[in-house]
Protein backbone atom coordinates (compact mmCIF):
# COMPACT_ATOMS: atom_id res chain seq x y z
CA UNK A 1 0.00 0.00 0.00
CA UNK A 2 1.64 3.25 -1.21
CA UNK A 3 0.67 6.01 1.34
CA UNK A 4 -0.59 8.28 -1.99
CA UNK A 5 -3.43 5.59 -2.31
CA UNK A 6 -4.20 7.37 1.45
CA UNK A 7 -2.96 10.91 1.47
CA UNK A 8 -1.92 12.14 -2.74
CA UNK A 9 1.06 12.05 -4.10
CA UNK A 10 3.66 11.89 -1.63
CA UNK A 11 7.96 12.08 -1.49
CA UNK A 12 10.20 10.81 0.97
CA UNK A 13 13.38 12.95 1.64
CA UNK A 14 15.52 10.89 3.60
CA UNK A 15 18.89 12.86 4.93
CA UNK A 16 21.88 11.57 5.91
CA UNK A 17 24.53 12.40 8.57
CA UNK A 18 23.61 16.56 8.82
CA UNK A 19 27.77 17.13 8.73
CA UNK A 20 27.96 18.41 5.23
CA UNK A 21 25.61 22.31 5.76
CA UNK A 22 23.60 22.48 2.49
CA UNK A 23 21.89 19.26 3.37
CA UNK A 24 19.49 20.99 5.28
CA UNK A 25 18.88 24.36 3.39
CA UNK A 26 18.62 22.02 0.43
CA UNK A 27 16.15 19.46 2.15
CA UNK A 28 13.87 22.22 3.03
CA UNK A 29 14.25 23.87 -0.59
CA UNK A 30 13.17 20.24 -1.80
CA UNK A 31 10.52 19.70 0.25
CA UNK A 32 8.92 23.64 -0.80
CA UNK A 33 9.48 22.75 -4.33
CA UNK A 34 7.40 19.54 -3.86
CA UNK A 35 4.67 20.71 -1.65
CA UNK A 36 3.82 23.90 -3.90
CA UNK A 37 3.15 21.26 -6.64
CA UNK A 38 0.87 19.35 -4.64
CA UNK A 39 3.40 16.14 -2.98
CA UNK A 40 3.55 15.77 0.29
CA UNK A 41 6.85 15.68 1.62
CA UNK A 42 8.16 13.72 4.33
CA UNK A 43 11.29 14.18 5.81
CA UNK A 44 13.10 11.07 7.43
CA UNK A 45 16.62 10.93 8.97
CA UNK A 46 18.46 10.77 12.50
CA UNK A 47 17.33 13.31 15.45
CA UNK A 48 20.15 15.18 14.64
CA UNK A 49 19.55 15.63 10.97
CA UNK A 50 15.72 16.25 11.34
CA UNK A 51 15.62 18.53 14.12
CA UNK A 52 18.22 20.54 12.38
CA UNK A 53 15.35 20.55 9.61
CA UNK A 54 11.94 20.95 12.12
CA UNK A 55 13.83 23.61 13.68
CA UNK A 56 14.14 25.41 10.63
CA UNK A 57 9.98 25.18 9.69
CA UNK A 58 8.73 25.71 12.99
CA UNK A 59 5.13 25.72 11.54
CA UNK A 60 5.44 22.84 8.94
CA UNK A 61 5.49 25.68 5.78
CA UNK A 62 7.52 23.18 4.14
CA UNK A 63 7.39 20.24 5.46
CA UNK A 64 4.24 17.78 6.13
CA UNK A 65 5.89 15.11 8.79
CA UNK A 66 9.19 14.04 9.83
CA UNK A 67 9.83 10.67 11.25
CA UNK A 68 12.66 8.49 12.12
CA UNK A 69 14.71 6.97 9.39
CA UNK A 70 15.39 3.31 11.22
CA UNK A 71 11.04 3.48 11.47
CA UNK A 72 10.76 4.25 8.09
CA UNK A 73 12.99 1.47 6.44
CA UNK A 74 11.55 -0.89 9.11
CA UNK A 75 8.16 -0.11 7.71
CA UNK A 76 9.42 -0.53 3.99
CA UNK A 77 10.76 -3.81 4.52
CA UNK A 78 7.36 -4.87 6.52
CA UNK A 79 5.42 -3.57 3.14
CA UNK A 80 3.45 -1.01 5.68
CA UNK A 81 4.24 2.34 3.58
CA UNK A 82 5.60 3.02 0.59
CA UNK A 83 5.86 6.31 -1.07
CA UNK A 84 5.92 7.87 -4.92
CA UNK A 85 9.38 9.79 -5.00
CA UNK A 86 11.97 9.26 -2.73
CA UNK A 87 15.29 12.09 -2.64
CA UNK A 88 17.64 10.43 -0.35
CA UNK A 89 20.89 12.74 0.30
CA UNK A 90 24.75 10.80 0.22
CA UNK A 91 27.67 12.88 0.75
CA UNK A 92 29.34 9.28 2.16
CA UNK A 93 29.92 5.62 1.70
CA UNK A 94 26.46 4.93 4.11
CA UNK A 95 24.41 6.88 2.26
CA UNK A 96 24.60 4.84 -0.58
CA UNK A 97 23.92 1.85 1.66
CA UNK A 98 20.41 3.34 2.66
CA UNK A 99 19.67 4.54 -0.88
CA UNK A 100 20.41 0.84 -1.63
CA UNK A 101 18.01 -0.44 0.36
CA UNK A 102 15.87 2.23 -0.71
CA UNK A 103 15.98 1.02 -4.09
CA UNK A 104 15.28 -2.43 -2.79
CA UNK A 105 12.79 -1.69 -0.79
CA UNK A 106 10.69 0.57 -2.59
CA UNK A 107 8.49 1.12 -5.72
CA UNK A 108 9.46 5.31 -5.55
CA UNK A 109 11.52 6.86 -8.29
CA UNK A 110 14.23 7.43 -6.39
CA UNK A 111 16.89 10.07 -6.63
CA UNK A 112 20.43 10.09 -4.93
CA UNK A 113 21.38 13.62 -4.39
CA UNK A 114 25.32 13.10 -4.27
CA UNK A 115 27.13 16.23 -3.11
CA UNK A 116 30.17 17.02 -0.71
CA UNK A 117 33.42 17.23 -1.47
CA UNK A 118 33.68 14.68 -3.66
CA UNK A 119 30.35 13.28 -4.73
CA UNK A 120 31.94 11.50 -7.91
CA UNK A 121 33.85 9.16 -5.62
CA UNK A 122 31.19 8.05 -3.75
CA UNK A 123 28.63 7.68 -6.60
CA UNK A 124 31.09 5.10 -7.74
CA UNK A 125 29.26 2.31 -5.36
CA UNK A 126 25.87 2.99 -6.92
CA UNK A 127 25.24 -0.21 -8.40
CA UNK A 128 21.16 -0.18 -8.63
CA UNK A 129 18.77 1.36 -10.87
CA UNK A 130 18.43 5.53 -9.58
CA UNK A 131 18.28 9.08 -11.11
CA UNK A 132 22.09 10.69 -9.56
CA UNK A 133 21.59 14.21 -9.21
CA UNK A 134 25.56 15.37 -8.39
CA UNK A 135 27.08 18.61 -7.32
CA UNK A 136 30.08 19.11 -5.41
CA UNK A 137 28.33 21.27 -2.84
CA UNK A 138 29.46 21.64 0.58
CA UNK A 139 28.44 25.26 2.30
CA UNK A 140 27.69 26.67 -1.00
CA UNK A 141 24.23 25.02 -1.63
CA UNK A 142 23.52 26.76 -5.32
CA UNK A 143 25.39 23.86 -7.41
CA UNK A 144 22.70 21.30 -5.62
CA UNK A 145 19.55 23.79 -5.80
CA UNK A 146 20.21 24.26 -9.43
CA UNK A 147 20.16 20.72 -9.99
CA UNK A 148 16.83 20.56 -7.96
CA UNK A 149 15.03 22.71 -9.89
CA UNK A 150 15.85 20.26 -12.54
CA UNK A 151 14.49 17.11 -11.60
CA UNK A 152 11.42 19.31 -9.61
CA UNK A 153 10.79 20.24 -13.38
CA UNK A 154 10.60 16.95 -14.40
CA UNK A 155 8.75 15.67 -11.45
CA UNK A 156 5.79 18.12 -12.41
CA UNK A 157 5.99 17.58 -15.61
CA UNK A 158 5.36 13.75 -14.86
CA UNK A 159 2.34 15.00 -12.60
CA UNK B 1 23.33 1.84 18.03
CA UNK B 2 20.02 2.33 20.28
CA UNK B 3 18.95 -1.40 20.78
CA UNK B 4 21.57 -2.82 19.15
CA UNK B 5 23.28 -2.22 22.17
CA UNK B 6 21.64 -3.70 24.68
CA UNK B 7 22.45 -6.86 22.51
CA UNK B 8 25.83 -6.06 23.98
CA UNK B 9 27.48 -6.71 20.48
CA UNK B 10 31.35 -7.52 19.96
CA UNK B 11 32.39 -5.26 16.98
CA UNK B 12 34.67 -7.02 14.90
CA UNK B 13 34.62 -4.15 12.28
CA UNK B 14 34.74 -0.28 12.51
CA UNK B 15 33.42 2.74 10.47
CA UNK B 16 34.17 1.17 6.98
CA UNK B 17 32.23 0.58 4.08
CA UNK B 18 29.25 -1.33 2.71
CA UNK B 19 32.12 -3.30 1.02
CA UNK B 20 34.31 -4.03 2.74
CA UNK B 21 32.08 -5.40 5.28
CA UNK B 22 30.53 -7.70 2.84
CA UNK B 23 33.83 -8.81 2.49
CA UNK B 24 35.04 -9.34 6.35
CA UNK B 25 31.57 -11.77 6.66
CA UNK B 26 33.24 -13.69 3.32
CA UNK B 27 36.50 -13.80 4.68
CA UNK B 28 36.34 -14.62 8.16
CA UNK B 29 32.93 -16.72 8.49
CA UNK B 30 33.15 -20.11 7.55
CA UNK B 31 28.70 -20.20 7.68
CA UNK B 32 27.05 -17.13 5.93
CA UNK B 33 23.95 -16.45 4.28
CA UNK B 34 23.08 -14.01 1.82
CA UNK B 35 20.27 -11.49 2.99
CA UNK B 36 18.07 -9.15 0.93
CA UNK B 37 18.30 -5.03 2.71
CA UNK B 38 16.31 -4.67 4.95
CA UNK B 39 16.15 -8.36 6.42
CA UNK B 40 15.63 -8.29 9.92
CA UNK B 41 18.19 -9.59 13.01
CA UNK B 42 16.66 -9.08 16.13
CA UNK B 43 14.94 -5.45 16.19
CA UNK B 44 17.71 -4.52 13.33
CA UNK B 45 16.96 -3.85 9.76
CA UNK B 46 19.81 -4.31 7.64
CA UNK B 47 21.41 -1.87 5.37
CA UNK B 48 23.38 -1.34 2.32
CA UNK B 49 23.50 -2.55 -1.05
CA UNK B 50 23.01 -6.50 -2.21
CA UNK B 51 24.68 -8.66 -1.55
CA UNK B 52 24.60 -8.51 1.69
CA UNK B 53 25.86 -11.55 3.82
CA UNK B 54 24.47 -12.36 7.37
CA UNK B 55 27.04 -14.86 8.88
CA UNK B 56 26.79 -17.82 11.63
CA UNK B 57 29.67 -18.14 14.18
CA UNK B 58 28.74 -21.16 16.94
CA UNK B 59 25.88 -19.32 18.86
CA UNK B 60 26.21 -16.01 16.93
CA UNK B 61 25.52 -14.15 14.45
CA UNK B 62 27.65 -11.75 12.45
CA UNK B 63 26.05 -8.99 10.38
CA UNK B 64 26.65 -5.36 9.19
CA UNK B 65 25.67 -2.83 10.99
CA UNK B 66 25.13 0.79 8.95
CA UNK B 67 25.15 4.35 10.77
CA UNK B 68 24.24 7.35 8.96
CA UNK B 69 27.32 9.22 10.41
CA UNK B 70 29.84 6.59 11.26
CA UNK B 71 29.55 4.11 8.36
CA UNK B 72 29.25 0.98 8.61
CA UNK B 73 30.61 -1.75 11.93
CA UNK B 74 30.66 -5.65 11.58
CA UNK B 75 29.10 -6.84 14.54
CA UNK B 76 28.78 -10.36 16.28
CA UNK B 77 26.29 -10.74 18.65
CA UNK B 78 23.75 -13.79 20.17
CA UNK B 79 22.15 -15.47 17.39
CA UNK B 80 19.18 -17.13 19.36
CA UNK B 81 16.06 -17.74 16.54
CA UNK B 82 17.56 -15.85 14.12
CA UNK B 83 20.51 -18.55 13.50
CA UNK B 84 17.70 -20.88 12.50
CA UNK B 85 15.53 -18.55 10.14
CA UNK B 86 19.22 -18.34 8.56
CA UNK B 87 19.59 -21.63 7.98
CA UNK B 88 16.18 -22.45 6.50
CA UNK B 89 17.25 -20.15 3.37
CA UNK B 90 19.97 -21.06 0.76
CA UNK B 91 23.43 -20.33 0.88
Amino acid sequence: MTESDERGTTALILLGCPQVPVQTSVALYCAHGLRRNGIRPIVAGTTAARKLVEIADPERHYVDTFEDLDAVIGELAEKKRDADYCFVFAHNDSGIAYAGTISYLSQARLYVLLFGEHPEEVAAAITFPCEQITAKAVHNPMPLKRKIDEVLQWVVSKQ
Amino acid sequence: MGCLEAMKPEVLLSRCSFAEAREYIKKHVREYYEVEPGYKIHDVHLIGVPPLYVGIDGEDVVFPYTKPCHGTFVVKVAGGDAIGRLRSRRK
